[in-house]
């Protein structure tokens, strides 16, 4: 029990790179783009990948009524996540240590790995639910109202993950350093509890 | 007679077999020929070239930029001649740029790039080039591809033996073709033996930001100083001019001028000269000249007219310069990569004459002279002389070096590009040029550092190289490929203006710090507008201003009203794009000057003074989007005596 409290301390740590590293990334590359245009969604904001591709991305938007690309006071995801983020490293480290201090068992380390994924497909939903918006809410006056073969209004949805064609550009959508720097720690956090389950009898017998 | 009809029908069929055969073994010769210089040539698309060359234009006044070796042209930079196609020369920003004491000048003849040096080597700074008719020296940024500052060369005329560098580009160098009174002053032009100068200008270079200021002016003999280069390497402190007219003859130049079988070369100290200048020595003249330049920041030139300048008489720096005799009228003035040979090329001859730099410091250290000319010593030819290229070739004009210890000369006459070996002075290998070769650049040829893989011939002579065009038509230039032992002629191609030299240098010197765009918010031009919410009109008696944005695709504001028939409208325009490529223009209706082509973060001004009343369209003139066609606006012009009030607006009804 004791490697796998050092582990379920040590996992949820790895979600501080989520305060530097961006989750996602999406590109846009087109024929006269041939340096992509992208921006790094953080839990905190969105940013440009090069300087001026949000201010570029926007520009190219306003075409077909697309709204601009939040700032971070016009969403309550980018103040709550951080907060959300904080609690859960902070639980999950102290969870850890009560497992070291053989306070709780096996089974907290893997109540905090599902709150954790809860929270993710919460978070994932939210996400997609906002891109929906941003790429269908378009504005009525946009200047090129284009329509698919079948007579709908095409629409912008960036994917939520992988590529897309849209119009002239090549966008693809994929986790990035912060998502994978989580994905590890979670899986630590398995790990922990998993090592915890496996051990749960050798403890039973030393203690009768 | 039947069968004789045979016979000869027999033979003539065989002698078309024959001419046929010989025919087909001509092109396929050729063919594998011209295939294996297209592959050397061949950039594919959406590949880059290996080299900059930036060929001088000439009487176009300005520069252009090709790439090596595929001989495709990417720029025109305007330098001394107005460029309607972004407003050079006739925006309020760079209207400055050109004016000299003579007041506004829209054109020059621009001749002899040079790339800024650090240790002898091509640092990709800056480049220089000098202005020939209205004597000026400019400096572009190679950052930018523009020109940054301009300076007017004072009691000089035929800017000519210029822009050169020495090898810490401490000193960009200009010296005057035409002798002529100094100062300037009414007299009788047959008195000019021994009454006119010749000056030669050293242009102190600021190393962090380039900036030019005339350190001293060498008052010399009225003799012509028609090219120099800067000593290098061992010779680093002195600089060589070649001269000819050393008769000093003000009329019927092309005999009288062309009498002494021997000009001269001089050599100057001028790390002696400098000495000289930093403990009080020379003497202040006053005169008259302009100093232009450009502030990124502001996007804005500015001109100083400069009062005063310091000139030196050679006699009172003994030791400083000497002078070497050198056949028939010598033109390009050449030192090799080591510094040790300076190569005059003496146009009127066959021969090229290579004088050795040790030789010159023996003979001055031995004091050998044979007699002086104006009090400056004389050192005898044959105490100099390290070797005579016996060419063969006729009207020897510039020299450049690959760093391999071989050196290539034009002749202009003889229509030919001669490679030669320094030291032994035998020639390797010739092969002609179409037509009349004038100056030949290599990458760094003139360097401590050259990149000797092609050499490029420009021509004064085009005639049948291309689809003809009329009587007048384009320069041509060709690129050798001098990697092997025989140079081989791989490419033609149409040049701009006329180009006299040109430079070059490795593409990766200067692509990766290629400027894409200029910041917005770095923008202090004290009439632009960084937020479209501050676009504004402001009127000011009959000056108008107009505080204006653009991005793609409108105009902040695009209608306009209460602008009145006599009126001054000033348009400030600032593009508001940070996306590389992706500039706007500006045009007016009736406008009395040129468009402005407007980079992303930039702000340029054009003055429109309404002569009707009526409403009149302004328009983008760069297809910057899809929506170019709609990016336009309206001004309302009304009589002078209207009192409508002065509104704009943009998306209102």
């Amino acid at each position: 029990m004791k490697k796998a409290s050092l582990i379920m301390m040590i996992g949820p740590l790895f979600l501080l790179g989520l305060y530097t590293f961006p989750l996602w990334t999406i590109m846009l590359g087109a024929p006269q783009y041939p340096d992509p245009l992208g921006i790094n969604i953080h839990i905190d904001g969105i940013r440009d990948v090069n300087e001026f591709d949000i201010q570029n991305i926007d520009g190219l938007n306003h075409y077909i009524g697309m709204k601009t690309l939040p700032k971070p006071e016009e969403m309550w995801e980018f103040s709550t996540f951080p907060m959300v983020i904080g609690v859960m490293i902070v639980l999950g480290v102290v969870t850890g240590l009560l497992g070291y201090l053989k306070k709780v068992n096996y089974k907290w380390f893997i109540g905090w790995f599902v709150l954790m994924s809860v929270l993710g497909i919460l978070g994932m939903y939210d996400f997609n639910a906002w891109m929906v918006d941003y790429g269908t809410n378009l504005d009525p006056n946009a200047i090129m109202k284009l329509a698919n073969p079948d007579g709908t209004p095409m629409t912008y949805k960036p994917p939520l993950f992988g590529h897309t064609k849209m119009l002239n550009f090549d966008v693809t959508s994929l986790p990035a350093t912060g998502a994978w720097l989580m994905f590890t720690g979670m899986m630590l956090t398995l790990f922990a509890g998993f090592i915890g389950w496996k051990n749960r009898k050798t403890i039973s017998v030393s203690k009768t | 007679m039947i069968k004789s009809k045979y016979y000869l029908g027999a033979i003539a069929a065989l002698a078309l077999f024959f001419v046929g055969c010989q025919q087909g073994a001509n092109n396929s010769g050729k063919g594998a020929l011209a295939s294996s210089a297209a592959e050397k040539v061949y950039v594919a698309p959406g590949e880059q070239d290996e080299f900059y060359a930036f060929l001088s234009g000439g009487y176009s006044g300005n520069l252009t930029v090709y790439g090596l070796p595929s001989g495709r042209m990417f720029k025109e930079i305007p330098v001394f001649s107005q460029f309607p196609t972004s407003g050079y020369g006739y925006s309020e920003e760079t209207k400055p740029m050109l004016n000299t004491s003579h007041g506004f000048i829209p054109w020059d003849d621009a001749h002899h790039p040079d790339i800024s040096q650090t240790n002898g080597e091509l640092d990709g700074r800056w480049i220089f080039i000098n202005g020939n008719n209205t004597p000026r020296i400019a400096r572009i940024s190679l950052k930018t591809f523009e020109t940054e500052e301009i300076i007017e060369i004072p009691n000089s005329a035929g800017n000519h033996s210029s822009s050169f560098i020495t090898e810490n580009t401490e000193y960009v160098v200009a010296g005057t073709r035409f002798s002529v009174p100094v100062p300037q002053r009414d007299m009788p032009i047959n008195e000019y033996k021994s009454n006119f100068k010749g000056a030669l200008s050293f242009i102190s270079v600021e190393p962090e930001h380039g900036h030019m200021d005339i350190k001293f002016q060498l008052l010399m003999p009225g003799f012509n100083y028609d090219l120099s280069h800067p000593g290098r390497g061992k010779s680093h402190g002195w600089f060589f001019f070649t001269t000819y007219n050393t008769e000093e003859a003000n009329s019927l130049m092309e005999v009288n001028s062309s009498q002494n079988d021997k000009d001269f070369i001089a050599a100057v100290n001028w790390k002696k000269i400098e000495e000289y200048v930093n403990n009080g020595g020379g003497t202040k003249m006053p005169t008259n000249y302009a100093h232009n330049l450009y502030d990124e920041s502001t996007h804005t030139g500015t001109t100083t007219m400069k009062k005063e300048v310091l000139t030196v008489d050679p006699l009172d720096v003994p030791g400083a310069v000497f002078f070497l005799p050198t056949p028939k009228s010598p033109h390009g003035c050449d030192v090799d990569p080591t510094g040790q040979y300076i190569i005059g090329n003496g146009k009127l001859s066959a021969d090229l004459t290579v004088h050795s730099f040790d030789k010159m410091i023996a003979a001055i250290d031995g004091k050998k002279y044979d007699g002086e000319a104006y009090g400056i010593p004389i050192l005898k030819f044959e105490d100099v002389l390290a070797g005579t290229v016996k060419s063969g070739g006729l009207g020897p004009l510039h020299t450049e070096f690959d760093g391999k210890g071989n050196a290539y000369t034009t002749f202009f006459i003889s229509s030919e590009v001669v490679k030669w070996k320094i030291g032994t002075w035998e020639v390797i290998d010739r092969k002609p040029t179409y037509y009349s070769v004038g100056h030949l650049m290599i990458p760094g040829g003139n360097s401590r550092k050259p990149f000797g893989k092609y050499v490029v011939a420009m021509n004064k002579i085009t005639k049948d190289r291309y689809l003809p065009t009329g009587p007048e038509m384009e320069h041509s230039a060709q690129i050798y490929d001098i990697s092997g032992d025989k140079m081989e002629l791989i490419y033609d191609f149409p040049t701009h203006g006329e180009p006299h030299y040109a430079a070059g240098c490795p593409a990766e010197l200067l692509a990766p710090k290629s400027q894409k765009i200029y910041r917005l918010d770095e923008n202090k031009h004290p009439y632009a507008v960084t937020n479209p919410a501050d676009a504004r009109v402001e009127r000011k008696g009959n000056e108008v201003h107009i505080y204006m944005s653009t991005i793609r695709s409108h105009f902040t504001p695009d209608n306009i009203e209460g602008i009145k028939v006599g009126d001054k409208v000033y348009f400030h325009i600032t593009n508001h794009e940070q996306d590389f490529d992706v500039p706007h223009g500006f045009s007016m209706i009736g406008q009395n000057t040129s468009e402005l082509l407007i980079m992303p973060g930039q702000t340029k001004t054009s003055i429109w003074e309404p002569k009707q009343v009526g409403v009149w369209p302004f328009y983008c003139t760069d297809f910057c989007s899809a929506l170019h066609q709609e990016m336009q606006g309206y001004v309302r012009v009304s009589p002078a005596s209207s009192n409508i009030k002065l509104s704009w607006s943009l998306g209102e009804d």
